[in-house]
């Protein structure tokens, strides 16, 4: 898959997606610019501005310092939450860091893409108390801010073992692999399809979720502990491919995300303002300004999960006149969460429940809109049409019904990895069925599409596959 | 409603709120925003004899703990550094202009009869209601013979009261330092000597931090720091302490106190009365917050005595003194267990934590169902408190006495004490 870089191309830009590729230019009532480039900017910077030390004193006074901290078990990552608290408020900053970044090098990211509601603030024991848990997210970002602007690198590479492992893909699962790699005394080898490390980071989250470059200065930061070099425009299954991989290099741990966007199965996918929000959202991430980014007069987004809602939020603050995300379910079975739901009804989107898509509507080969059926659950818990249709005017539709893994580069004919319900199987240990290749993120069985959980996929590989070389060699 | 005005050793106040000698008090213009926000009185900063002294620049510290500012509060600030006549002329304007609220004139010479003399002469002459004698700055003024170095000397306290009683018709307020190993050695000099009433604490000997940049405590003056006098919150429990030795000892007779020592709110000051103070007197709370804070004070003690039925100051004056007893005095037989409410529980597990590493493992964590689960193990259980204190959330773990059938037993009726009476 193809992704343009944005930068050359001010005026209109082109995207490649499955189903064809678009000059976006040419359709009416898209247009880029809407707003200026000053709100452009205002709505694309930090959602949450940072704390300052004052505010983060002030935050870090209200935990309590629990024993068998709830918030510290409902991290992916494990972080000592209560320790790392305590070290702000005694304005040990890099103690603070450290414990952090020691669990998750990622925990600048995790700051501010986790969904901490539904994580260690949820788990807070002040949410109990008052409904109103310490703000660990925004104490996480302040602490790790603070290491990552000094540039100081803190961590120290054990000693080198000689062996070199390859990791696929340089998205959180890869980046989190090849720090502890690194860390254990390995040198490693990223091989990543894009043209910039990141992976979600990068290039699949909400820009205001992670603005002004952070995710580049993230890969910088875990870059330079050393023994990490990353190749870039490495196509698996064009450029290189696993079976290669596994035999050139001690081990391979493999975070190559998901490749491929659901369609709806519907006529009319190829329609000029049809799009699909991940290629969308990586576009406009890589957009500097965001004044070339063109956006509809009347969007229709169709899903349930973060990505859905990051394309209705964006559309709306590039100037779209109207957003509505339309999802067949109900607001509790959305992915998005609770508070991502509101954030994007705040920010203007219309979000209806219990619609799906009934069929495109078109003129001249554009959208004009899409027909919705409402649905309903019957007593056996199945989703059901009712027969009863509405149309929104669109010109512009998004599918974000959802992502799926591209099995054919892992289960080529010299090598194959076992794979389940779509997915690579792995163990605990994130061994996949042949020996020496691991894998992580959002491409195995039980991913479960948050970074924060690839973080700790590619850290427990990393130990995995440091115990797997040690073995072989004993 | 209640009646918060009172008479203190003869000195009439509209409410029990003074504000103390200090620098809130240090010329007309706070004075009169004090009486505008309600003060009942003041103690006026503390005159001496002229020159006036000279004060440093860089003069508070400052306690600040977990996000709260000024915990504890120091000075190194001496007495009045304006002019006698100044503020004898403020005084004499403040106290005809405000005839119902008190005035009481802080003072401090040298140790000798005439300079207290020639002092008193002046100060009877502007129609306040009392003196205090500052016994107690510990800085400064000290080095030079004067405030705490006369204060810890029993029988210079006796000797500066005889003098004030005889060489004026006001009341005489002594006012004690803490900076001393027993507060009923001075207390008793003063009532000796004549004093109307006593006032403590001073402030304590201190030094609130040092800067790790500079290499100095803090406030620091050009690259130097000196102890100063430590007050605000964190020295309450030392005042209580010391009103309380003065409210039970025989030999204090009784004397009229005015509560001094980290008092920021009504409930401080109605504990200081409970242990037998007339007036409190409040400083740093006001340099924290300025002087609006005095209207809750009021309100606030006027609603509880009223929600108690207590219609006078003195209705509830000293209540809490006859249960101020030795440890020797305690009933031994006296049991108490921690109970967990579990409704309430939060899962911290910081009752379990505090027992299990500090305490007497009394509190067992458990995970029945993978959920947490604190509960008290009574056999182990003490009843010292710790866990109901570390517990953030209100009422959740309460101390629940046992009637174990036991009469009351003090450690001399113990058989287990071997210098006990039992043991005769």
């Amino acid at each position: 898959m193809f992704f343009s870089n944005g930068k050359n191309q001010r005026k209109s830009w082109i995207i490649n997606i499955e189903l064809g590729t678009y000059i976006m230019g040419d359709i009416a009532d898209i247009a880029a610019g809407r707003l200026s480039a000053d709100e452009l900017s205002k709505n694309f910077d930090d959602m949450y501005p940072p704390l300052d030390s004052r505010q983060a004193h002030i935050e870090a006074s209200r935990c309590y310092f629990c024993y068998d901290a709830p918030c510290m078990e409902a991290c992916p990552t494990g972080i000592d939450i209560p320790n790392f608290i305590r070290k702000i408020q005694t304005q040990n900053y890099r103690g603070s860091a450290i414990d952090i970044l020691a669990e998750n090098v990622m925990g600048g990211s995790c700051s501010r893409v986790c969904p901490t509601e539904i994580l260690c603030e949820e788990a807070c024991v002040r949410t109990a108390q008052e409904d109103k848990p310490v703000t660990i997210g925004k104490l996480q970002r302040f602490a790790t801010d603070w290491l990552m602007n000094t540039k100081e690198q803190p961590f120290e590479r054990a000693e080198l073992t000689g062996q070199t492992v390859a990791v696929i893909g340089a998205g959180p699962a890869g980046l989190s692999a090849a720090h502890r790699l690194s860390l254990l005394g390995y040198d490693v080898e990223i091989f990543e399809a894009r043209a910039k490390a990141g992976g979600l980071n990068e290039y699949g989250i909400a820009a205001y979720k992670v603005p002004r470059n952070f995710a580049q200065e993230e890969v910088d930061f875990i870059v330079s502990l050393g023994g990490i070099t990353i190749h870039y425009d490495q196509v698996l299954g064009r450029n290189i491919s696993l079976a290669d991989l596994n035999v050139k290099f001690d081990a391979v741990f493999f975070g190559g995300g998901l490749g491929a966007v659901r369609s709806l199965g519907l006529d009319g996918e190829e329609l000029d303002g049809m799009f699909n929000a991940v290629d969308y959202i990586a576009n406009l991430r890589q957009s500097e300004d965001k004044t070339d980014i063109e956006v509809g007069r009347k969007v229709v987004v169709i899903g349930g999960g973060n990505t859905a809602i990051d394309a209705a939020v964006q559309a709306k603050r590039l100037g779209a006149e109207d957003v509505t995300l339309a999802y067949r379910r109900g607001a509790d079975a959305m992915s998005a969460t609770h508070h991502e739901q509101e954030y994007a009804q705040i920010n203007g989107v219309k979000i209806k429940h219990f619609a799906k898509p009934a069929s495109i509507q078109s003129k001249d080969g554009k959208v004009t809109g899409i027909e919705l059926e409402t649905t309903e659950i019957d007593t056996d818990g199945r989703l059901n049409g009712t027969g009863e249709k509405f149309t929104i005017e669109a010109n512009m539709i998004f599918k974000a019904i959802g992502q799926v893994f591209v099995t054919d580069t892992v289960s080529e004919n010299a090598l194959s990895l076992e794979i389940q319900d779509g997915r690579i199987v792995v163990d605990d240990e994130k061994a996949t069925s042949i020996p020496g290749i691991y894998a992580g993120g959002d491409c195995i069985l039980g991913g479960e599409d948050l970074t924060v959980t690839a973080v700790q996929d590619g850290k427990l590989a990393a130990h995995a596959i440091d115990e797997y070389l040690a073995n072989l060699q004993g | 409603m209640a009646d918060i005005s009172y008479n203190f050793a003869g000195i009439k106040t509209p409410n029990p709120f003074w504000l103390a000698s200090a620098p809130p008090t240090d010329k007309e213009y706070n004075v009169v925003r004090a009486f505008e926000a309600g003060w009942g009185g003041v103690v006026w900063k503390t005159l001496g004899e002229d020159p006036p002294v000279v004060n440093v620049s860089s003069r508070y510290g400052a306690i600040n703990y977990n996000g709260q500012r000024m915990v504890g509060f120091n000075n190194i600030e001496l007495i009045t550094d304006r002019p006698l006549d100044i503020n004898l002329e403020e005084i004499t304007r403040v106290k005809k202009d405000w005839p119902d609220r008190a005035i009481i004139v802080s003072l401090m010479v040298p140790c000798e009869e005439d300079p207290w003399k020639r002092i008193l002469d002046r100060v009877s002459e502007t129609g306040a209601d009392g003196i205090e004698l500052n016994f107690g700055c510990p800085h400064g003024m000290s080095e030079r013979g004067m405030g705490a170095a006369v204060g810890q000397v029993p029988e210079y306290v006796q000797m500066v009261t005889e003098w004030c009683k005889q060489h004026s018709d006001f009341p005489v307020i002594v006012k004690l330092t803490p900076n001393i190993t027993d507060i009923r050695q001075s207390a008793r000099a003063a009532v000796q000597g004549g004093a109307d009433a006593v006032s403590l604490i001073n402030t304590i000997n201190s030094i609130v931090n040092i800067d790790l940049d500079v290499m100095a405590p803090m406030p620091t003056v050009d690259g130097k720091g000196a102890h100063g006098g430590y007050c605000g919150p964190a020295v309450k429990p030392i005042a209580l302490n010391m009103t309380a030795e003065i409210a039970r000892d025989p030999e204090c007779q009784k004397i009229p106190m005015s509560g001094i020592g980290g008092i920021s709110d009504w409930r401080d000051a109605a504990e200081f009365m409970a242990l037998g103070c007339g007036t409190v007197q409040v400083c740093t709370a006001a340099m924290h917050h300025g002087f609006k804070i005095v209207d809750d004070m009021k309100t606030g003690l006027s609603n509880w005595m009223d929600s108690k039925g207590y219609e006078t100051i003195d209705d509830f004056r000293g209540m809490a003194s006859p249960n101020v007893t030795d440890w020797n005095k305690l009933n031994i037989n006296f049991d108490t267990k921690a109970l967990i409410d579990q409704d309430k529980c939060i899962q911290c597990g910081l009752c379990h934590v505090a027992c299990e590493d500090t305490s007497h493992q009394a509190v067992i964590a458990s995970r029945p169902n993978g959920e947490r689960h604190y509960e008290v193990l009574d056999e182990e259980c003490v009843g010292c408190n710790l866990c109901a204190l570390v517990c953030p959330v209100d009422d959740c773990i309460s101390m629940e006495p046992v009637d174990n059938g036991k009469p009351y037993m003090n450690w001399n009726q113990d058989p287990r004490n071997p210098y006990g009476s039992a043991a005769e």
